[in-house]
This record gives structure tokens, sequence and C-alpha cells, in this order.
């Protein structure tokens, strides 16, 4: 399975890849109801599932597979699946616990059915399938009480254990890479590679690893307290294909950021930021084209290698940035000294 | 290769630090076993704070469930910022204690250690782990037939490890960290002579033929046959490095208070010891014993020396005089040194200028601290002073052949000059010429000087926020008299961001903000070379321009809320059924001669470290291990003249406090005359943070203390002013005529550290006795500088209550300059410097915050509320504007 890894870095090395953008904004639009939320297979639950978009890959396959198409239309290189929450830990809100697999490996079998038909399409525009582990909805290396700063209420076994189950049926399902994203707390994205890397060691199989952090305010810091160039070092032994960024800020605030990471980072960067900061409204407004703007000077500056959008972005977004991004050369991965990089919140290179 | 690679490891060394690892230290191991965490995290802390780059954890206790000790502890690093910037060292004999560590770090950590002891499927198992979790490793050179002790055997099993490592594991090189094993020297068994060569070498061999990779070591190991001899070890100690470090080793475990500078081991004990680390001769052992107890509790080198370095020519004497900071045979040799010369000019030019180059390489490369290099200053100076009647008797001609011409200044209206003394001395040590023109100068007398002495450049420094707006107006002068003076900004609330922000676009010339006295030297030098000036000034004009432009940027993104919102989320008392304790008296109570000796045990030593810029905090700075032995030297020369303070009556201390019946009206504190409570004596006013605040979070004022006048509770408001520097300029006259900066700073610090300490006393006894709301209170001293008590003292002109102009009205209630002695200067600094002046608050809830920046709509209603012209109020509250003034 390697020659996936290679064929994507052909890819890479030639031209600018698109992701997708936001799924919940998409979701929303449908206004499904509790019934169409449950669908056959879960109507006899007894709590309600309304909100919990995840499991529509289940009950409403159809509905998610046509955004997926959406964005492929719109010019997405890779598509995410719609697999955010879909962790035991995220969907113990809903009681969901026992469906773990069987809903990744539908989540990534939409995904990769809208992706083959436009591969079917345009077999010169080859599009991938990212398998998405989220955050979950707690922290490994945060203490919820402040009373008591050293209680965790997840442990990182907990956390590999349930990033196990979703990357077991991520990669049933048909997805060409795992991608780690939104991570606010870098010991739960450990957590995930060495989940992740587990997976790959029993079936005997290796895909690529995309990682995407999270700055979470002016700070320029991630919600767990790492510098951007502390959290590569945190997460580079996952060797992975890419590491960028994602959410919370737009485009104008993570610039910098982006920029800083590209800076030491030997391998390809990604950045999908919101379509800007939220308004008193709490809605993302940055329009495509102011969005796309921003994105193609990145582009330009040779800052990047995959580019999309997060929270509030559309296929209309997506399609402005694959136009602004076209016929720009890629960033080129830097070579990098040697050297041990160890890192605390801050990181430390050892001459 | 093998040379690039030995070259790139010689002579870097990374020190980490293991007072967190309870078998390396006895009081980390007691704090853990009686489950002091808190305290346990303290010494985490200092270690960071003193420079360590990396800490250790060890837990291998077998009173410990050493899984969940290390657990917790990582927890609560990962809960302290300023701990967990720094990678971590999970270290442990036993592997799953290195497993639970490393699920509880995001960083990249290093593993401490693996081996081939259990064999390579256990080693491959483990390193492959390691390589999952994402750490760094240090593997030992120990395989299944045991620890390795020769060359041979070391490399060997490193080697091995390293192939299985990169080939098999796929572990990245430069992620290895060897580990030769030290093994004691001279311990009779002729076997073990060759201990320190095996490791050497073994270490040669390692960094020249496995690319990338690192060697450490526990260091203290090799002396372990002189156990009691600290002499003889810390020699022991620094050859071993020495040598092991020119063959490649990188890193290690050192305990630096238990090292020496290789090249001032007398020579005796070092020709003695390297004969035993690189065994250069059979006998070496008997002869390092024959001469061991010599040197046997003789701290350091130097009493031994005492006599041996006036055996040098004289230009060595001075040279280490100077070096050394020992002013008994200055003038001796002075003059020794002015008969040897033609002119006295060319004993200054000559050996006085190659010691003082000396003292200002030590400190540039950070082999010397602040207080020795002030130490040197005075000898210099002494010099100087000495040959100052030769040389004007001679009349030489010309321009001296100084660095360069430098005018400082503290602004007008503030008194404290420490720092500003500080940056003089490091100055002239290197060989700049500095026109001190002391504190509180006048705007036109430092230009008018400026330009009398033809100086090179200004320099301004000042301690209160008033002094950030003179700075301005020098500026600006300076631009309209169309200056192009360098102009250099210190001081304690200075900063690059106001510099660059508020001071900087007042004037055209290059202006540069200089954290601290180390950096002066090379601000000043970059800024008087030819070739330097132009390219630094561009550079630092480029950097102010660009924080400009981003603090402008953030400045837009408005987190302001009006005052009328701040005042709905005020800080919320339950007043109902509380009821404020009364003072003993009403009125005020002076204390005119307070005895010295009462207010050494409350003195807060950390700060007066910092003066000294010496990091860390107090005792423990006096052991550690970058800085301790400069601190307790200070330390002890603090303590001679605390002494003389106190028996010789140096100083004298006085103080008023007083209490007043008071309850708050909105965001003002009105003070009575008596407890009717209908004659109002005067009214006090506070200010309120305006920043958006997260919820739950409130918008707090100080006037939020106290009880608010319609809930008809009889509340209370207290102030004091205190002063522990009357009769000071006496003896800092005394100390100039001596030319003896190091003892006027000295004094200056330890009279702030009175005040602040008299303040801190003064305060204990409002609570227990004269407020009296807290007769049961014990705390250590400690605790009392981390403020654990009840009822805060918040002094104006600080951040809950910024508004200097506030102690006009302090000033006048307590009648602080007759019963304390205190003056207050045009920009209300105190005078003399060693005093504190503020408020008693007592509600339990009441708490030290900061103001932060306010809204024109407060600002508008301060000055109302006050009766203040609104431009003056913003002129003083502008460092908290959150708005460009008009």
């Amino acid at each position: 399975m390697t020659d996936l890894r290679e064929r994507l870095e052909k890819e890479l090395t030639s031209r600018i890849l698109v992701l997708d953008g936001a799924m919940g904004t998409m979701i929303q639009a449908l206004k499904f109801e509790e019934a169409d939320f449950r669908g056959d297979r879960f109507k006899d639950r007894i709590n309600e599932i309304k909100g919990n978009n995840d499991i529509l890959a289940l009950t409403q396959p159809e509905a998610i597979c046509n955004i997926h198409r959406q964005y492929l239309e719109a010019g997405s290189d890779i598509i995410e699946t719609n697999s955010f929450n879909a962790t035991s830990i995220s969907q113990a809100d809903y009681q969901m616990e026992d469906v773990i697999y069987d809903l990744n490996v539908a989540c990534a079998k939409v995904a990769r059915k809208a992706a083959d038909e436009f591969t079917a399409l345009t077999p010169n525009k080859p599009r991938f399938v990212a398998g998405v582990l989220g955050p979950t909805s707690r922290t490994a290396s945060l203490s919820p009480d402040v009373n008591d700063p050293a209680f965790r209420n997840v442990s990182f076994d907990e956390l590999v254990s349930s990033y196990k189950e979703a990357t077991d049926g991520l990669i049933d399902g048909g997805s060409d890479i795992i991608l780690i994203e939104t991570i606010f707390d870098t010991l739960n994205a450990k957590a995930a590679i060495f989940a992740v890397q587990t997976v790959f060691e029993e079936k005997n199989i290796e895909l690529p690893i995309m990682i995407s952090g999270t700055i979470t305010d002016a700070s320029g810091r991630t919600l767990s307290g790492q510098t951007p160039e502390a959290f590569w070092y945190s997460v580079r032994h996952a060797n992975p294909i890419s590491v960028g960024f994602n959410c919370a800020l737009g485009a104008k605030e993570l610039r910098q950021h982006i920029a800083s990471l590209s800076k030491v980072a030997d391998t390809f960067v990604s950045a999908h930021p919101n379509a800007g900061l939220p308004n008193e409204m709490g809605e993302y407004d940055e329009s495509p084209e102011e969005m796309a703007t921003q994105l193609g000077e990145w582009a330009k500056s040779g800052l990047v290698n995959i580019i999309g959008g997060c929270c509030g972005t559309t296929p209309a977004h997506i399609n402005a940035i694959a136009n602004a991004v076209e016929g720009i050369p890629p960033r080129k991965v830097p070579g990098i000294e040697p050297h041990m990089r160890l890192s605390g919140l801050e990181a430390f290179k050892v001459i | 290769m093998e040379n690039e690679n030995t070259k790139r490891s010689r002579g870097i060394f990374i020190n980490i630090g293991e007072r967190t690892n309870v078998t390396g230290s006895a009081k980390f191991k007691r704090l853990i076993l009686n489950g002091e965490f808190d305290e346990a995290l303290e010494v985490a802390k200092q270690q960071v704070d003193a420079g360590a780059q990396i800490i250790d954890v060890n837990m291998d206790e077998a009173m410990l469930d050493s899984e969940k000790a290390m657990v917790k502890f990582l927890n609560l690093i990962a809960s302290e910022p300023e701990i967990s910037r720094v990678p971590i060292m999970v270290d442990s004999s036993k592997w799953s204690v290195i497993e639970a560590g490393l699920k509880c770090v995001q960083g990249k950590a290093i593993v401490n250690s693996i081996s081939l002891k259990e064999g390579e499927e256990k080693f491959i198992e483990q390193a492959k782990l390691i390589k999952r979790y994402g750490a760094a490793t240090v593997v030992m050179a120990f395989d299944e037939e045991g620890q390795a002790d020769t060359l041979e055997r070391k490399y060997e099993i490193c080697e091995r490890s390293y192939r299985i490592l990169v080939d098999k594991v796929g572990f990245l090189p430069e992620d290895i960290i060897f580990d030769p094993n030290v093994f004691a020297v001279a311990t009779g068994i002729e076997e073990h002579n060759n201990y320190g060569v095996d490791f050497i070498e073994a270490t040669r061999k390692i960094t020249s033929n496995l690319p990338h990779c690192h060697v450490s070591g526990g260091v203290s190991n090799v002396s372990f046959s002189f156990r009691g001899n600290n002499a003889v070890r810390e020699a022991m100690h620094s050859v071993f490095l020495y040598h092991a470090i020119q063959a490649g080793m990188d890193m290690g475990i050192v305990n630096a208070g238990m090292m020496t500078v290789y090249s001032e081991i007398p020579e005796e004990l070092r020709e003695r010891v390297e004969d035993v680390i690189l065994n250069r001769r059979d006998d070496a052992t008997d002869r390092l014993l024959d001469i061991a107890d010599k040197y046997k509790g003789v701290k350091g080198e130097e009493k031994k020396e005492d006599l041996e370095w006036r055996s040098g020519t004289v230009g060595e004497r001075l040279s280490h005089a100077l070096v050394k900071g020992i002013t008994t045979f200055i003038e001796e040799d002075t003059e020794e040194a002015r008969q040897k010369a033609e002119k006295p000019l060319q004993v200054i030019e000559g050996p006085l200028m190659d010691g003082m180059n000396i003292v200002g390489d030590l400190f540039g490369s950070g082999q010397m601290f602040l207080p020795q290099v002030v130490k040197s200053a005075r000898v210099m100076k002494q010099a100087v002073a000495y040959l100052l009647p030769f040389i004007e008797e001679e009349k030489v001609e010309g321009e001296n052949s100084s660095n360069g011409k430098i005018l400082m200044a503290t602004v007008k209206g503030d008194v404290h000059d420490i720092g500003k003394n500080i940056v003089g001395v490091v100055l002239q040590c290197n060989n700049y010429e500095v026109i001190d023109m002391g504190v509180m100068v006048p705007c036109e007398d430092i230009l008018a000087k400026a330009k009398e002495e033809k100086v090179d450049m200004i320099g301004l420094s000042g301690l209160i926020t008033p002094s950030l707006e003179e700075m301005c107006t020098v500026a600006s002068e300076m631009q309209r008299l169309d200056m192009d003076l360098p102009l250099l900004i210190g001081g304690a609330t200075t900063s690059k961001v106001h510099t660059a922000v508020k001071i900087a676009p007042n004037y055209k010339g290059p202006l540069v903000y200089v954290l601290d006295a180390s950096r002066a030297v090379g601000v000043a030098g970059q800024l008087l070379g030819e070739q330097t000036r132009k390219k630094f000034t561009a550079e630092i004009a480029k950097e102010y321009h660009d924080m400009r432009v981003k603090y402008e940027g953030r400045n837009k993104s408005d987190n302001q809320i009006s005052i009328n919102e701040a005042r709905e989320n005020k800080f919320k008392i339950d007043w109902n059924g509380y009821t404020p304790d009364k003072p003993t008296f009403t009125g005020l109570k002076t204390f005119s001669e307070y005895d010295f000796s009462d207010l050494v045990e409350t003195i807060d030593w950390t700060p007066f470290f910092r003066t000294w810029e010496l990091a860390g905090t107090y005792p423990r700075i006096l052991t550690d291990e970058v800085v301790g032995k400069s601190a307790t030297e200070l330390f002890n020369d603090a303590q001679v003249m605390l002494q003389k303070i106190i028996d010789e009556k140096w100083l004298r201390a006085k103080a008023v406090i007083g209490f007043w019946p008071a309850n708050s009206v909105g965001d003002d504190v009105v003070l009575y005359e008596d407890e009717n409570r209908t004659e109002i004596l005067d009214t006090v006013h506070f200010l309120r943070q305006q920043m958006k605040k997260r919820s739950g979070k409130a918008n707090m004022c100080l006037a939020d203390f106290v009880a608010p006048k319609e809930t008809g509770i009889q509340d209370y408001l207290g102030g004091f002013a205190v002063t522990a520097g009357i009769g000071i300029e006496e003896k800092l006259e005394l100390f100039k005529g001596e030319h003896d900066d190091y003892n006027d700073i000295l004094l200056k610090a330890l009279a702030d550290r009175f005040a602040e300490s008299f303040a801190e006393h003064l305060h204990l006894r409002v609570r227990k006795e004269f407020w009296g709301y807290a007769p049961e209170e014990t705390f250590n001293n400690e605790a009392l500088i981390k403020e654990k008590y009840r009822g805060i003292r918040p002094a104006p002109g600080y951040p809950a209550c910024p508004d200097h102009t506030e102690k006009e009205g302090l000033f006048t209630l307590l009648n602080a300059r007759q019963n304390a002695g205190i003056e207050l200067t045009d920009s209300m600094a105190m005078l003399p410097a060693s005093s504190v002046s503020g408020y008693y608050f007592a509600h339990p809830e009441s708490q030290y915050f900061g103001l932060g920046k306010i809204s024109k709509d407060q600002v508008e209603d301060y000055a109302n509320r006050k009766g203040m012209d609104l431009r003056l109020a913003e002129r003083w509250l502008s460092p908290n504007l959150a708005y460009e003034r008009r």
C-alpha cells in the first residue's frame, strides 16, 4: 500500500492539492429532522440523536455522498470523511458507542463512492479519500477541574483504544489517507498516532497520515500551549505526508502560523482555515472571493501544498480557492539537518 | 563524514537538571514521599528558571508507587507552563514507569533508559514503542553479559545498539543518546585505573563512527572514591568533563555545585587529577592521595592561592585583582605599575584595561555575573582614582582612548537609579566613559550637558510609570532641536513595545530599548561602530515599525466594554450577613523609629537577586547550578552590611498607618470623619477593569471590596506609608567618595528590601493587632511572600490602581510628609526611594488584579469624579489608555 504514498507524493510535488470545505454547514442546510437522523436503523433508540451529524453516513448515506460530490465538483482533490465525531468517546454523548466500527466504515464508503465516480470521469486528476479522526470531546493533558490540576477525564490508553476502533473502520471502508485533525491537545494526537500505527501493524498495511493542529487564539499556540514548531516536533515521529493547521482562525490570522510551520516542517504543509472569524452572530461570513484571494497569496508565497476550508466554507469557497491556486507551483519541502529536536511547550533543538 | 561529526559534537554541552530525581536529590525524595507535590513542583520550576534545558524526572524509590508518582507529577508539570515549556526526560529503571510517563507528555521527551540487558528482542520491542510514543532515548552500554567497562566492550555494545535501532527499528540516529557508563577511578583496584580513559575514548569512537548520535553520562560517579573531599572531587569532575567534552560528550547529568572551572584548579592538583583520570602513571592514585588532604575542607582554590597570586608580575597581579574583585593590594600594585610605566596614563591603557577586557569577556560569555563585575569595577575605579593626581600633574593633552562617551540620567520626577548605575558600571568596565547625571534630571539639563560634553549617546532610565511620559518628552525635544544622537531607553517599567509604540515616533534619530545591563554593551558597540551603526539602526527602526503595525492591528480588535457594562459586571460580594471587623482605632498611628532587627525575618530576598540580574528564587538560588556561587557571595556581603545597618544604625525606618470609617459609592470609596458617617473626610477614587471578560469573571475595581453605602454596613478602609531609607544619603556620599559602586548599589538594594519588608511586617501587625481581623494568623515567611493571608495592600501607581496622583490624597490623609518623612516628587515618586505606601482592604475576598486598558468613557467619568482636567488625567493614565489621546 506504500504506492499510495508514492502516488500522493507525485501529485503533491507537481501541484497544490485542494481539500474540501465544511460538512456541518452543508448538512444543516438539508434541515433533517429527528426521524431522518434515526432512519430505519435507529428508530427504536430511546435518546434523541438529532444533531449527531456523523450518524447520517449510516442513515442518510446518499445525502452525505451528495455533499461529497458537490465538493469534488468544485475541484477538491482530497475529500474528508464525515467522521469528525465518530469515536466512542465523542459518540458517548448519543449513546452510540456500539456502532463505531460500522459508522466509520460507512463514512469512508460514501466518500469512496463519490471519489471513485469523479476519478473515473477525470482519470488524470485522481481523487483521494481522507479518513478523519477528530480531537474527541476530551483532553489528555489538561485537567477539567481547576482545583485538581493532576486530574484527567480521559487517559492515553482510552484514547488509543477509541481511535483504534475508528481507524479500523476508516481503513476497511476504503480510505486512502488517515487525517488526524483539529488537534487542540497534542497528547490526544499522539494517542491517535499511536493507535493508527498499531492498526497499520495489525493489518500489515500503511496509509499516508495527514496531521493538522489548531491554533486556538491570538496567543499563537495550541489550546494545550504549544508553539507551532514544538507541535511539529511532537508529531513528527508519525512521519506524516503533511502537517498543517485548520479551524479556529480565518486565513488572515492563520497565515503567520502556517508560515512558521512551513519553515521547519520537512514534509508537505496543509492548511484549511475557517471562512474568517465568527461575526457577532457566531457565523462565518468571509466570501469565497475574499478567502480565495488570501489563500492564493499563500500559494504564491510558497507556503502550502494542500489547501482547503474549515468552518463556514462551502463548495463555492472551494471552487474559488481551487481556481486561485491552479497553476501555482507547490511549496518545496525543505531539507533539514539531522539534529535532535525535542519539545515541551516550546521547541528545543540539540545542535 | 567522521571529522564533521566529531566537530559537530565538540564543545557543546547540555546539562540535564536532576533535582527532580528521587535518587539524585534527598530533598525531592522527601517531598514526594510526604506527598508535598506543590513543593516538589517548585523544585522543578526553580530548575527551569535557573536555565535547565531539559528536566529529568525519576521516581524510582522502593517506598513509592513509582508509576503513580510519575503520572501525577508529570500531569502536574503539564499544568505549569513555566515548567512544561522545556522537554522532559522520563527516567526509570522500570519499563512500566517509563511507559506510564510517556503517556503523560504532549511534547517530545527523552527516555532514560533502555539497553540490551534483557536481550535483543526486548530491546527492539521497547525501542519500537518509544518511537511510536514519539520520544528520543538514552541507551546504556549494557548487554546480556553485563555493563560494559572497557573501551572495546563499550563501543561494541553501542555500535550493536545503534545498528539495531537505525536499521531494524528505523529509529532516527539523532534521537539516540549513548551512556557508556562512568565508573569510579582511583579506587585502589588496579583494574579500575583505566575507567576514565575507557569512557573518554569510547566517547570519541562513538561520535566518530556512529553519525549524528549523542553521548551522555553521570559525571559524579568518577570521583566516588574521594567522598568527603569535595575539593578533590570537584577537580576530578572538571578534568573528566574537560576531556570527555573534547571527545564529543554533549549531554550529561552534572551537579554544577560540584564543579570548578578547569583553568582555576591549582596546578599541582590539576596535574595529579589529570594523571588519575587519564591514567598517565602507575602511582597516580597514590600521588593524588598524598596531596588530597591538603585540599580537604578548603572551599574553592582561592585561599590556597592567596599568596601565590602575589608572586606574579605586576600586570598579572592587577589583572587577578580585577577579575577577582580584590581591592586589598590595589594601591601598592598601581603604584608599582606607575613607576614602571613611562606615563601614568599607560597604566590605565595597559594592564588595567587588559584586566577589564578579561572581565568584559567573562561577563559577556556568561562566566561572570553582575555582582562580580561591579566588584571588579570598584577595583578599577580605585586604581584610576589613585592615578588621577599623577595624570593631572603631567597634564596629558588630547582625548582619552575610550570607546565612547555616554550620558546617563534618571528622568525628571523619578528617583530610582539602581538599574541605571548598574548599566553605568558595566559600560565603564567595557571602556566607555560614562557621565552620570544622577536622578530627577530635567530634560533641558540632560540635553545641555549632552551638547557641552559632546557625548556619543544618551541613556534614559526610570522606574515609575510617569517616567515613560517624561522619556517621550525628552525624545520630542531632541527632535525639535534637530539632534541625531542615539537615545537609549531602560528601566523597570519600560519595554520594547512601549519604546516602539510611544517613544520612537517622537524622534527620528536612533532610539533603542535596552533590556538590561548585559545588553547595554552590545547596543553601545553597535551604535558606535562605523560599519555597524547604519545597519543596526535600520534593523531596529524596522523592528519597531513592525511592532507598531502589529500593535495598532491588535488595538483595533475591540476587546473593551463600556464602563456601564463593566459596572454591571462588578465583583459581587454577598454583603448579607457580613459584619466587617472594626479596627482597634480610627485615625492615625505613627511609628517613628522602627527597629530594623524586627524586619529581617520578613525580607523577601528573591527580588534582591533580581536587582543584580541573577535569576532564581531564594533560597534555592544559593545552590543554583549556574549562579549559585555568585549569589552566595553576594548574599554573604549583604548579610555583613545588613548587620552593620542594624548595629550602626545606618538607616532609620518610619511609618504611619490609618483607618477610617468608609463605604463605597460607585467606584469611589468615601471616608468619613467619624462613626456617625455623616461628614465626609475624603474620597478615594478607583478605576474599573474594562476588558471583555469570560462569563463568570468580574470587571474588578478596588471599591468592590468595601461595603456599598446603601447596604448600611459599617465598613472601613486603611492606609499606610512606610520608609526605610532615612539617612541613606550620608552613607551613599561616603561610598561615592570611595568609588565604591558595589556598596552603593548593595545599600540601595537592601534599603528597598527593608522598606518592602517593613510594609509586609506592618501589614501583618495590622491584620493581627491594629485592625485585628486575623488575630490567630500564623504563616511562615514563604507563605507571606506568596500572599496567602486575608486582605490586600495595593499601592497607588501599581496594577490595581495605577493612578499615581491618588498618592497625594493618601499622603494628606496620613500626613505622611511629617509622620513618615516621605516627600513626593513631580512625578509622584516617593523620596527616600526606599518607601512604600498604599491602602488596606480587609474583606476576605479582596484580591490583587491588574487594571488593564480603560476606555475614554471611564477616563472622562474619572476625571469628572476627581475634578481633574481630562487631558491631565489622560497623561497620568497614559499606560492604561485603550485609545490614542488627542
